[in-house]
């Protein structure tokens, strides 16, 4: 069974169609990167699959381990096991960084940090960041470690990251995309990777790759070559060239 | 008998206690350095713990008039009795009030508590409160301000005139739970002196009818400070008109201002601030932040800076409007269902981290602060 599949979606933000019937599947245990310019409805897609309001579903399904979400509210999508990192989440007065994270773990105010917790949080080098209020003062670097470590500690099924790598330095990249392939790794999730770069390819372990252009799927096929020919031919050029394979992703063994 | 040789609180009934006890009233009075309890008309309890004997005073207003002439020098001074119809009412008539005196150089380590409380019904309670902190000491004041949950109509009238001499530090937190039916009318003036501190914690998680205050800090001394640091829940179409003032007239002289505020069911809140730059190289800032949770209530926002001489260097920021969209939707990404995210925002928004407390004090108070917010 597929992880997730995605049947003749089409979405509207502001009453304007930016995905147009687009269908998809993403395999459990896996990751996949979605290339796409600016614009091109990546982080549409990705609201849309976290059911985050502003998202109007015109037509089509989404299945998430062959259960229909596609009318479920944020809270109910969440504790199916999706979740997602936020570009530009937001700051919240007085809500400390490490009681969100307790409440990511189920954990009560009272209840401290395991020991594998914290080495995870300091890992992640956001020790001295507990007692700070959520993303108030945090670097574009700092608001990403907080934002993967967050959606690790709910031990997701399904992740959804907008651009991880967008804003880090090369030391944070390395650390980040280290945890998002440990964790995939060793629970069996899948996830679904937003990307301009492809140096997190370097630490990602993903066999899927697709462009998104202009609302559409394009060139399912794995992730280095398709790289490499954006960087080459643009998005529009690698899109024309490969516009055959539209259909999604044959099995690993076809590849 | 006469009102300084008042005893302890087992005098007072369990249920009495029990209601103060949820606004911070510690009845064991263990972790306390005294208490002071006002019932309705009367002073009921008036006590140093034995640990602190020697090092601070604590009694009935007027049986400290009676003992220390003195201590007219201090009544009425910063608090005019003309200012307005309850002022005058309280010169007229009163029932008593505390008078706290922390002794010089002394240090205070555990919280002084203090209770005005009403039982009867269609009271007009009066009290005239005198807090002096001499030079160098330092300590920590809880004031809790009540009304039995079953009394109907009833006001409270408060002078408190507090003084905070040379290098002194008092950080005075004062708690109201007032009722849908009580009308309130503090009148509070400070005077700090030089490189001394006052910090003003004030609470109010309750409905209240109408409630108006605007306490004033005279900052006199050089490099003296003042922060007021404000918590308001308006509820159940509460009336509240609740400010404070600044006046920097010490060279190096500091104030700070917070304030955070909901409204929510047809409350109406008017948050003032005002800081007075009166000298050189005087310093203030004030910041105004409310939540409106619905239409019926509103919020408005008026912070005000006077600057009298150039070098004065004061700013504010203020910030009023629904709860945000964005953020709600942000936590429920993380497993929390719209109420508890929305609990969890109003419950950061109202932080008592703002107060400079100690951890023990901060935590009771957070306490009843989570409390109030999660009964609604």
């Amino acid at each position: 069974m597929d992880a997730l599949e995605v049947k003749n979606l089409s979405v509207k933000v502001e009453g304007k169609l930016i995905l147009k019937n687009v269908s998809f599947s993403l395999r459990q245990g896996a990751s996949h990167i979605l290339f796409g310019p600016n614009g091109s409805g990546k982080t549409t897609l990705i609201s849309t699959l976290m059911g985050l309001p502003g998202y109007e579903v015109t037509s089509g399904s989404i299945l998430f381990m062959g259960q229909d979400i596609t009318h479920l509210t944020v809270d109910e999508r969440a504790k199916l096991g999706i979740v997602v990192s936020f570009q530009n989440p937001p700051e919240i007065t007085g809500v400390k960084l490490g009681e969100l994270l307790k409440l990511c773990l189920g954990k009560n105010a009272s209840e401290d940090f395991s020991a594998e917790e914290k080495r995870q949080i300091e890992a992640f080098r956001l020790t001295g960041f507990l007692n700070r209020e959520i993303n108030v003062g945090f670097s574009g670097g700092e608001r990403k470690r907080s934002e993967i470590l967050q959606l690790i500690f709910l031990k997701p099924k399904l992740m959804l990251l907008d651009e991880p790598d967008s804003g880090v330095d090369v030391e944070s990249l390395r650390l980040i995309a280290g945890e998002i392939q440990l964790y995939v790794g060793k629970s069996g999730s899948s996830a679904l990777i937003i990307t301009h770069k492809g140096d997190i390819l370097e630490h990602v372990k993903a066999s899927y790759a697709c462009i998104l252009l202009s609302g559409q799927f394009h060139c399912f096929t794995e992730p280095r070559s398709i790289y490499e020919d954006i960087k080459k031919l643009g998005y529009e050029g690698c899109v024309a060239c490969r516009r055959r394979n539209v259909e999604g992703w044959k099995s690993e063994r076809e590849q | 008998m006469s009102a300084n040789s008042k005893g302890d609180l087992t005098k007072i009934p369990h249920q009495i206690l029990e209601e103060a006890a949820k606004v911070g009233l510690e009845t064991q009075d263990k972790n306390r350095s005294g208490t002071y309890f006002h019932l309705n008309q009367e002073t009921v309890a008036a006590k140093v713990n034995e640990l602190f004997e020697g090092k601070l005073e604590l009694m009935d207003v007027k049986a400290a008039l009676k003992k220390y002439p003195w201590l007219e020098e201090y009544r009425w001074k910063i608090v005019s009795k003309d200012k307005d119809e309850y002022t005058k009412k309280v010169a007229e008539d009163y029932s008593g009030g505390y008078f706290i005196r922390i002794l010089p150089g002394a240090e205070i380590t555990f919280p002084l508590q203090s209770c005005l409380m009403i039982t009867d019904r269609n009271l007009e309670q009066r009290v005239h409160n005198i807090i002096i902190a001499e030079e160098n000491s330092n300590a920590h004041i809880i004031t809790s301000c009540l009304q039995h949950s079953g009394v109907a109509n009833a006001s409270h009238l408060g002078i408190s005139e507090i003084y905070v001499k040379k290098n002194a530090s008092l950080n005075f937190t004062m708690i109201h739970q007032w009722s849908e039916n009580t009308l309130v009318r503090p009148r509070s003036a400070a005077v700090i002196e030089d490189n001394a501190t006052f910090v003003s914690n004030y609470v109010c998680m309750r409905p209240v009818r109408d409630m108006q205050m605007y306490p004033v800090a005279y900052c006199k001394g050089a490099d003296s400070r003042v922060s007021f640091n404000t918590i308001l829940y308006g509820q159940k179409n509460s009336l509240l008109d609740i400010g404070s003032k600044a006046v920097l007239t010490g060279r190096g002289s500091k104030a700070e201002m917070v304030s955070r505020a909901i409204a929510r069911e047809g409350s109406k809140m008017i948050v003032r601030g005002m800081i007075e730059g009166d000298t050189t190289e005087c310093k203030g800032h004030l910041e105004c932040r409310g939540l409106l949770m619905d239409d019926k209530s509103f919020i408005h926002s008026i912070p005000e800076l006077i600057a009298k001489t150039r070098g004065v260097d004061i700013t504010h920021e203020a910030a009023v409007g629904k709860i945000s969209e964005k953020e709600i939707v942000y936590l429920m990404t993380r497993k929390l269902s719209r109420d508890q995210a929305v609990s969890l925002i109003i419950r950061g928004f109202m932080d008592v981290g703002i107060m400079g407390l100690p951890d023990a004090l901060n935590a009771e108070i957070k306490n009843i602060v989570d409390k109030s917010t999660e009964s609604t």
